[in-house]
């Protein structure tokens, strides 16, 4: 078979997951609902031939799914009761999305080929990666070497938030020792 | 017995064996990340996720004493200086911020590709540092909350 049509049915099952995760009561099935779709993401990425891609996204799913579960459970939720005004903004909602769908049919048909990207950088990437900067792993020169720029700045914007993090839960535990 | 206190016998024994071996993972894919798929976020993550394993299973005390924390504080916040800093040496040394200076070697050995390893290096245990943090300093606030009521 084809990748689109494994990709698609990858698709199909994400939605579902999605899907099931608004629609259930318990938080802990919803919150596992929600894991399927991004190791559906993890799976794409293997369809794609990009296993970095794969590995990062499965850990950080786990990784997410962990923090989600020890922030969310044992907590009360208030349930939410159907009304008429949400009925009618949901379905507000589903017209103007339709309409941007429909709109948006003619960019669609002026996208390049599936696999065939418009960029020429990437072809010079693929001739000369491995002989400029010796490296075997074709991704890691690119993240490390030509775009590191990038690198630089995840790096920067992981130590900000871990930094604000750190600090808003602290800040509130030290008053509470004060006050002690 | 609180929440805070770890899990069962099982839970502890299996993960004693199995930890070392998720950190010895981690290291693997972080120092073969000019090789092989992976690198220092994918890495990183796995040796947080090891750390995590064993905050879930042996509670936030055992945790507290096993992993110095003040020490993982300032390998984190040291790790994005030192990638400043092999940064700078590339302006030094080839002319540009980030530049790859280190002699390139040969295609497919584990001591190639210039900074790139080292780069892999230093992100691996920046990420692995700041993901365990983040859970620690939740796990801490909760039970401060805990112990209020």
């Amino acid at each position: 078979m084809p990748v689109e049509t494994w990709l698609t049915f990858v698709l199909g099952i994400m939605i579902i997951g999605s899907v099931v995760a608004l629609e259930l009561k318990d938080i802990l099935s919803a919150i596992i609902a929600i894991g399927i779709v991004g190791l559906g993401v993890s799976v794409a990425f293997l369809f794609l031939q990009a296993p970095d891609l794969a590995i990062v996204q499965f850990l950080f799913e786990i990784f997410a799914i962990i923090i989600l579960i020890k922030a969310f459970i044992k907590k009360d939720y208030h349930v939410e009761t159907p009304s008429r005004i949400n009925l009618y903004l949901s379905g507000i909602t589903v017209i103007i999305l339709v309409v941007i769908f429909i709109f948006s049919i003619p960019i669609f048909k002026s996208l390049p080929v599936f696999g065939e990207p418009l960029m020429t950088t990437s072809q010079y990437y693929l001739d000369n990666g491995a002989a400029e900067t010796g490296a075997a792993n074709l991704v890691s020169s690119i993240i490390l070497d030509y775009r590191a720029y990038d690198t630089l700045g995840e790096v920067t914007v992981l130590f900000t938030a871990i930094l604000g993090a750190l600090t808003v839960l602290r800040i509130k535990s030290r008053t509470k020792m004060e006050k002690r | 017995m609180k929440s805070h206190d770890g899990m069962t016998l099982i839970v502890k024994t299996v993960t004693r064996l199995s930890v070392w071996l998720i950190i010895l993972y981690g290291l693997y894919i972080i120092l073969h990340g000019h090789l092989t798929p992976g690198g220092g976020f994918g890495g990183g993550v796995v040796i947080a996720l090891a750390f995590l394993n064993v905050l879930l299973a042996f509670g936030h005390k055992f945790t507290g004493e096993w992993l110095k924390i003040p020490l993982l504080e300032k390998l984190e916040s040291g790790s994005t200086l030192l990638f400043m800093l092999v940064g700078l040496l590339g302006i030094f040394y080839a002319g540009s911020f980030l530049a790859n200076y280190i002699i390139k070697g040969s295609l497919y050995h584990l001591f190639s590709a210039g900074t790139i390893p080292l780069l892999n290096i230093i992100i691996g245990v920046k990420v692995a540092m700041s993901l365990f943090l983040v859970v620690w300093v939740m796990a801490a606030f909760k039970i401060e909350e805990e112990e209020e009521q």
